[in-house]
C-alpha cells in the first residue's frame, strides 16, 4: 500500500488529460482527481467503471409503479369499491386508464428521489460532512491530480511527466 | 475541445476564464446588498405580510368572505393557482428540455428559472388549500389510513391527480435544483475559507454536503442530471396536463373540451418564459451578469415565447371557431365566443386577446427581440395576459351557466386581491433572497462550455482563413483559458 503521493495542479482541463493520459499509459495509477466541473473523458482515461446509478434509477421506478398499482387496486377496488358516476371501477382492469397519472407520478416521485438519495449516499455527501478536495483551488479554476507513488523511481517519472504536460504545481505529499 | 458552429453568437462575452466566471458568481453572495435591493425587499416583504392578514382573514371568517357566488365557485383563487402552476412551467423546462436537447444557452438562467419553479408552485399550492374551507383537514387529500375507517381519495378524481402531480413536480423540482447548487456551494465554502470568513464557511460547508469535485462524483452527477432531465420532461407536461384536465372532465362547456392538455402547456411554457424574462432582465443588471444573459439568451426566449404564444393563439382560434361552429346554443357563451366579447366580461375577453394575441406580434421584429425595454414591457404584457387566459376559461365559462336564471357577475373582494398580492410579495421575497444567498448562474456547468461558446475561444478560429493564419495575416496560436 502507497503511503506516498504526487499531487500535480493544472489550470486547464486539456493538459489535465494529456497528462492523466500519459501516466496512465507509462504504467501508473491514477488515485482522484479533483476538479471544478466534469471533465468529460477523464474518467476512462483514469479507468473509472461507468456508473450504474440510472439502472437504481429504473428499479427505483419499478418500485414506484408497483407501489402505486398495489395502493390503488387495495384502496379503489379491495377495501372500498365505491360507484361514481355508474364507471365501472370494480376490477383493476376497467379502473387502469384513470389510474394512469398517478402512476406516472408515482414512478417518477420515488425515480427521482431514489436516485438522488443514492447519489448523496455512494458518494457520501450529507449534511456536515468534511470536504475532501486538498486544495481549495479545485472548485474554482485549478484540477489535482493525486498518483500514489510506490518507490522513487515513480516519484520521479511521475514529476516529470507532470511538469512535461504542463502542470503549474508539483507535490509529493507523504499520507 | 469542441466547438459550436462559428455562425453561432457567442453565449459568453467578454474575455472569460474559469476564474473569472467564479469571481462573476461568486460576487453577489459576498458582497454587500445595494439600498434598492433592500427597498425591494422591504416591499415585497409588505405584501407578504398583508397577504398572510388576508389568508389568516379567509382561514377565521370562511371563504364567506371572497366574493364567490352559487353560480361562480371558482374565482380569482383558481385563477391564481392555475396562473402560478404556469409561471412554474418554464424552469423545469429550460433544465430538463433544454437539457435534453443539448442548448447551451439555457446554462445562464436555468439556477434562476428553477428557483422560480419552486417559489411559484409554492405560491400556487396556497390557494387551492384556502378554498378548501378548512385548511387544517388539507390532508385529507392525501390516501392517508383515517379515522372514518376505509374512506379513501378517489382516484378517478382530476383534484387528486393534480395532488399527486404538483407534489411530484414541486419535490423532484427541488431535488434536481439542490443537486446542482451543490458544487457552486463547495465553490463559495472554498472561497469563504480561503478569506477566512467563518460564518460563510460554516454555512456553505453545511450547504455544500461536503463536495468535493472528485472524479467519480462528477460521473454520478452527470449522470443523475441526465436522467432526471430525462424523467423531468415527461413530468413537465404532465403536470399541466393534468391541471388542464381539472376542467377537461368537467361537464361545464368551454371546459369539456379535449385540447385543453396541449393548450394548457403551451400557456403555461408562454407565462413562465414571460416570468423569467421579467426576473432576468433585471437580475442581469442587478447582478452585473449581462456578459453571461446576453441580448442572445434574450432574443432566444422571445422567440421560444412567440413560438408558445402563435401555439396559444390557435388554440384560441380553434375554440372560438368550434364554438360557432357546432351551432350548440351553450357553446355560444363560452369564453372565446363572440357573446363573451361583447358581454358584461368583455372587457376580460379583449383583455386576453390584447395581451396575447395581438402585442405579442411585435417580436417577429428582431430590432424588438433584442430592445431589452420592449422584452421587459413585453414579459409583464404577457403575464397579466396569461393570468386573464385563466380568469376567463374560469369566470365566464361559469357565469352564464345552464339555467339563465343563474346568470350572474363575480367581482373579488380585497380579501382575495390581498391574497393574490400577498403571493406575489412572497415570491419576490423568496427570489430576492435566493439572489443574494445562492449563486444566481449554475457557475460549474457553464464552466464546461467556455471553451466551446465564449467569446474568447471563438473569435481566433473565426478569423482563420483557409490557409490556417489569420485574417490580418498573423499566425494564429491556440488559445486555452487560465
Amino acid at each position: 500500500m502507497s503511503h506516498t503521493f504526487v499531487h500535480a495542479l493544472y489550470d486547464d482541463d486539456d493538459r489535465l488529460k494529456d497528462g492523466a493520459t500519459k501516466v496512465r499509459s507509462l504504467g501508473h495509477t491514477i488515485k482522484d482527481v479533483f476538479s471544478p466541473f466534469p471533465v468529460h473523458g477523464i474518467d476512462k482515461i483514469m479507468g473509472i467503471k461507468r456508473t450504474r446509478i440510472s439502472i437504481c434509477c429504473f428499479i427505483y421506478g419499478c418500485t414506484g409503479f408497483s407501489l402505486a398499482f398495489w395502493m390503488i387496486s387495495y384502496m379503489m377496488v379491495y377495501d372500498w369499491p365505491i360507484d361514481i358516476g355508474g364507471k365501472p371501477n370494480f376490477t383493476p382492469y376497467h379502473n387502469l386508464p384513470s389510474w394512469i397519472p398517478i402512476l406516472f407520478e408515482s414512478t417518477v416521485l420515488c425515480s427521482a428521489h431514489g436516485m438522488a438519495i443514492t447519489f448523496l449516499l455512494r458518494s457520501w455527501l450529507l449534511p456536515g460532512v468534511s470536504p475532501k478536495n486538498p486544495d481549495p483551488r479545485t472548485t474554482d479554476d485549478h484540477f489535482l491530480m493525486v498518483m500514489p507513488a510506490y518507490t522513487d523511481a515513480d516519484i520521479k517519472a511521475i514529476t516529470g511527466i507532470a511538469k512535461e504536460t504542463g502542470a503549474v504545481e508539483i507535490k509529493t505529499v507523504h499520507a | 475541445m469542441q466547438h459550436e458552429s462559428i455562425i453561432r453568437e457567442p453565449l459568453l462575452l467578454g474575455k472569460k476564464t474559469y476564474h473569472q466566471i467564479t469571481e462573476d458568481v461568486a460576487r453577489p453572495v459576498e458582497g454587500k446588498a445595494n439600498k434598492y435591493w433592500w427597498l425591494m425587499l422591504a416591499l415585497a416583504v409588505t405584501a407578504w405580510s398583508w397577504g398572510i392578514g388576508c389568508m389568516a382573514y379567509t382561514v377565521g371568517r370562511g371563504i364567506g368572505t371572497w366574493g364567490l357566488n352559487r353560480t361562480i365557485d371558482w374565482g380569482w383563487d383558481i385563477t391564481n393557482f392555475v396562473w402560478w402552476i404556469g409561471i412554474g412551467h418554464a424552469g423545469t423546462l429550460i433544465s430538463a428540455v433544454l437539457c435534453l436537447f443539448r442548448q447551451r444557452w439555457r446554462l445562464t438562467i436555468n439556477r434562476s428559472a428553477e428557483a422560480m419553479t419552486i417559489f411559484a408552485v409554492m405560491c400556487a399550492a396556497i390557494f387551492p388549500v384556502l378554498h378548501m374551507g378548512r385548511p387544517w383537514l388539507a390532508y385529507f387529500v392525501f390516501p392517508l389510513p383515517n379515522q372514518f375507517g376505509s374512506l379513501w381519495v378517489n382516484f378517478n378524481s382530476p383534484l387528486l391527480w393534480d395532488v399527486f402531480a404538483i407534489s411530484t413536480y414541486f419535490s423532484v423540482s427541488v431535488v434536481f435544483w439542490y443537486l446542482g447548487l451543490i458544487p457552486d456551494f463547495a465553490m463559495i465554502r472554498d472561497r469563504a475559507k480561503v478569506a477566512g470568513r467563518k460564518i460563510s464557511y460554516y454555512c456553505y460547508r453545511v450547504l455544500s454536503f461536503g463536495w468535493s469535485g472528485r472524479a467519480k462524483d462528477w460521473q454520478r452527477f452527470e449522470e443523475v442530471s441526465l436522467v432526471l432531465a430525462g424523467i423531468c420532461t415527461p413530468l413537465v407536461f404532465s403536470v399541466h396536463s393534468i391541471v388542464s384536465s381539472d376542467f377537461a372532465t368537467g361537464v361545464v362547456r368551454g371546459w369539456h373540451s379535449t385540447v385543453y392538455p396541449p393548450y394548457f402547456v403551451a400557456g403555461a411554457i408562454f407565462s413562465g418564459m414571460a416570468m423569467v424574462l421579467t426576473l432576468v432582465i433585471v437580475g442581469r443588471k442587478v447582478l452585473g451578469l449581462e456578459e453571461y444573459i446576453t441580448i442572445q439568451h434574450i432574443d432566444t426566449m422571445n422567440k421560444t415565447m412567440l413560438t408558445m404564444g402563435s401555439v396559444v393563439g390557435v388554440a384560441y382560434f380553434a375554440e372560438f371557431f368550434m364554438a360557432w361552429y357546432s351551432g350548440d346554443p351553450n357553446e355560444s357563451f363560452i369564453y372565446l365566443s363572440w357573446n363573451n366579447a361583447i358581454g358584461p366580461y368583455g372587457w376580460a375577453f379583449w383583455s386576453l386577446i390584447i395581451c396575447n394575441n395581438l402585442l405579442p406580434q411585435i417580436l417577429w421584429s428582431k430590432r424588438m427581440r433584442r430592445n431589452l425595454y420592449v422584452t421587459f414591457f413585453m414579459s409583464i404584457v404577457i403575464n397579466i395576459g396569461m393570468w386573464f387566459e385563466r380568469f376567463d376559461i374560469i369566470v365566464t365559462d361559469l357565469y352564464r351557466d345552464y339555467m339563465p336564471s343563474d346568470w350572474t357577475y363575480y367581482s373579488p373582494t380585497w380579501v382575495e386581491v390581498g391574497i393574490f398580492v400577498g403571493t406575489i410579495g412572497m415570491f419576490f421575497t423568496f427570489f430576492l433572497i435566493f439572489a443574494r444567498v445562492f449563486p444566481f448562474i449554475a457557475q460549474a456547468e457553464l464552466k464546461t462550455t467556455l471553451k466551446a461558446t465564449g467569446d474568447l475561444f471563438h473569435n481566433p478560429p473565426r478569423k482563420l482563413k483557409a490557409n490556417g493564419t489569420a485574417a490580418d495575416g498573423s499566425t494564429v496560436q491556440p488559445q486555452t483559458a487560465h
